[in-house]
């Protein structure tokens, strides 16, 4: 008690107090920057050693590395490119079952959900969140490929078989469950969680007077949502979209259980394919020499995608900020 | 959180000491769990514990190589010249074979038959369906769906994959030009499973499905198989008799470092898939104390390690074999050039 009397009254203690803030001020300020920095190392340090790793098969293969779609351990011949495709044709598929889903839970939540409702929904997207991928891809395996071998695929390429586009799209030629779109529906499960909750609290942080004015000229749900929700969260929707397709194009456990591992390029999207993410999951532990090499150069355009996709978005999230 | 820190004070401590005598070793999945039992039955007598890290054959090579541990491990044979090359010496441990696993709807258990060169048909994709006339020809009796044939494979590089496209390549010409005998090639068609267990569980769940898994993964597993020809034209039903017979009448010295294959043996029982695993250890090892002591532990297996080997599936080496290995490791010198064993 006395002591807190004597802070108050000493006039002189404020100034003398100064000194060692300011000192800590700046420490703390340096370690900060050091944290910033330490990022920045961290991601040099990534990027170097996966460019001199992957350098060998980038100097063997040159531009076909990527162009390439031979991948023959025996002959020491590499081309990326089914696993290219795989690991965009994934990610793409996964966003076009995943972003709609995904608006529809987070409008549902904030705008017309009853109370009672809305609170076992957001807790479950979160539980969904924290699963880890190999249980999606285990439960994909055991549970969701037989069915879906069953019920889908095996009807649908009966009643697809022969006709044009949809015919060779659509088409499974062993209807084994396993694929490229089998992958891309559990990369949508998996990518559900993070574009529906970060869209969910954006939509919350809307000032509900906006609604309210918008309903209260007469606008239907679907308008409001349409002219006044979305434009207000639209950076936000597009940098949540933007992570889960980080999320997708780097997924690694989940894919490579369901996606049938098959290093071919084919025209369906049902047969089975890789990508980037599957194939070095698949072959690291064995490879030698070349091959190594060349693995680390799939990595290294991995790197390369993912951050033309940031670099997509930022200039999405400005273009729209413009506005 | 002082407990934590005892306990981690007190693990350090542990584990300081039994690296001192830990032997070391690196490489394939496929022996590592009856390593593992060895090395659990081994410590019990000597106190001497096993640190063998399952990182895969390709990774024990690179290991032993890099001198950073006493033995590798792999179920490919390295060649005479690169075992030359880095001055290693290659021997074999145990056997395991390689069955094909089947789920076809209305076969039972070991009665479908199948021939190496149907196979081969199968994994290129020119024999498409279970009702193709070559496979009916074999099967009298039994009836066959009208269904694609789902071929499943190894995704991940593999000794076993090694194992059984070599087998491809010694029966089928048209594979051994096409494909090649590698720890992975060039699949034209099927789906691939990563590891023993990703094979076996898409042969499981995907129907009209035939993949290869190691016999041990198979029978613990509960999968149908299916029986191949051997060279003798029979169809033997694979167990470690027809393994062993398989082993029985190969010639162990016409490769070097025991190399050879014992795919498509003759012999009235053997099972045409079948191979041996392999340690590599340095000639001129720049601490023999670590390697002496890697041969000590694999000579006691060899002596007393049969009966745990059996158990957990694998098939032990013949006698003779056995004495060959321990002859070729008369090769392996302290720098003085005195052999360590």
């Amino acid at each position: 008690m006395t002591a807190v009397t004597d802070h108050m009254t000493v006039p002189g203690a404020a100034p003398q107090r100064k000194t060692p803030k300011g000192t800590f001020d700046i420490v703390f300020r340096n370690a900060s920057f050091l944290s910033a920095l330490f990022v920045l190392v961290l991601l040099a340090g990534i990027m170097l050693s996966m460019v001199i790793g992957g350098w060998p098969a980038f100097r063997e293969m040159g531009i076909g590395f990527i162009t390439s779609s031979v991948w023959d351990t025996q002959n020491d011949q590499y081309g990326a490119w089914p696993a290219i495709v795989g690991t965009l044709s994934t990610a793409f598929l996964a966003l076009v079952i995943g972003v709609p889903l995904s608006l529809g839970i987070a409008v549902y939540l904030t705008q017309l959900a009853p109370p009672w409702f809305k609170q076992p929904v957001s807790t479950a997207i979160e539980l969904l969140a924290a699963v880890p991928s190999i249980i999606y891809g285990m439960w994909g395996l055991f549970v969701f490929v037989p069915l879906f071998a069953a019920y889908v695929q095996i009807p649908l390429s009966n009643i697809v078989e022969g006709l044009p586009i949809v015919g060779t799209v659509l088409y499974s030629r062993s209807p084994s469950g396993l694929g490229i779109l089998t992958a891309g529906i559990i990369l949508a499960f998996m990518i559900i969680p993070f574009i529906a909750s970060i869209t969910r609290d954006m939509l919350d942080q809307i000032p509900s007077v906006l609604r309210e004015s918008a309903y209260g000229i007469g606008a239907t749900t679907w308008e409001v949502v349409r002219h006044v929700l979305v434009p207000q969260a639209g950076v936000s929707i597009i940098g949540a979209i933007m992570l889960g397709l980080g999320r997708a194009l780097g997924e690694t456990m989940a894919v490579t259980f369901v996606v049938g591992n098959a290093n071919r390029l084919s025209a369906s999207i049902m047969d089975p394919g890789s990508t980037i993410a599957s194939r070095i999951a698949n072959e690291f532990n064995e490879a030698m020499g070349l091959q190594l090499n060349a693995l680390i150069a799939l990595g290294c355009i991995l790197f390369f995608v993912t951050f033309v996709v940031l670099v997509i978005a930022r200039i999405l999230v400005s273009r729209v900020k413009a506005y | 959180m002082r407990n934590i820190l005892i306990l981690a004070a007190a693990t350090i401590g542990l584990s300081g000491v039994a690296q001192a005598a830990d032997i070391t070793g690196a490489g394939a999945t496929f022996p590592f769990p009856i390593y593992a039992k060895w090395a659990e039955a081994y410590k019990k007598e000597t106190n001497i514990g096993l640190n063998y890290q399952s990182i895969g054959s390709g990774g024990g090579i690179r290991q032993i190589k890099a001198k950073t541990v006493a033995f590798g491990a792999t179920d490919a044979p390295l060649k005479g010249e690169d075992l030359t090359k880095d001055g290693l010496i290659q021997f074999p441990t145990v056997m395991g074979g390689v069955v094909p696993a089947i789920n076809v709807a209305g076969v039972e258990a070991g009665k479908l038959k199948l021939t190496g060169p149907i196979i081969a048909g199968i994994y290129m994709g020119e024999i498409k369906k279970w009702n193709d006339p070559k496979i009916v020809a074999l099967n009298a009796g039994v009836t066959l769906p009208d269904a694609n044939i789902n071929p499943v494979y190894r995704s991940d590089g593999s000794g076993t994959t090694y194992v059984f496209t070599d087998y491809l390549s010694k029966v089928s010409a048209d594979w051994k030009s096409k494909v090649g005998a590698n720890q992975s090639v060039q699949w034209a068609v099927g789906i691939g499973g990563k590891g023993n267990e990703g094979v076996s569980a898409s042969v499981k769940q995907v129907a009209n499905s035939i993949g290869y898994v190691e016999y041990a993964y198979a029978k613990q597993n509960k999968l149908n198989f299916a029986l191949i020809q051997n060279a003798d034209g029979n169809y033997p039903a694979p167990d470690d008799k027809a393994f062993q017979a398989a082993a029985a009448n190969a010639n162990w010295n016409e490769a070097p470092g025991f190399g050879i294959s014992l795919n498509n043996q003759k012999g009235a029982e053997a099972w045409p898939i079948t191979a041996a695993t392999f340690l590599l250890v340095h000639a001129k090892p720049e601490k023999p104390e670590e390697v002496q002591a890697a041969l000590k532990f694999v000579d006691w297996a060899f002596k007393n390690g049969d009966k745990l080997a059996l158990d957990l599936d694998y098939v032990p080496l013949p006698a003779g074999v056995k004495d060959q290995v321990r002859n070729a490791w008369k090769g392996v010198t302290d720098p003085a050039g005195k052999p360590i064993f």
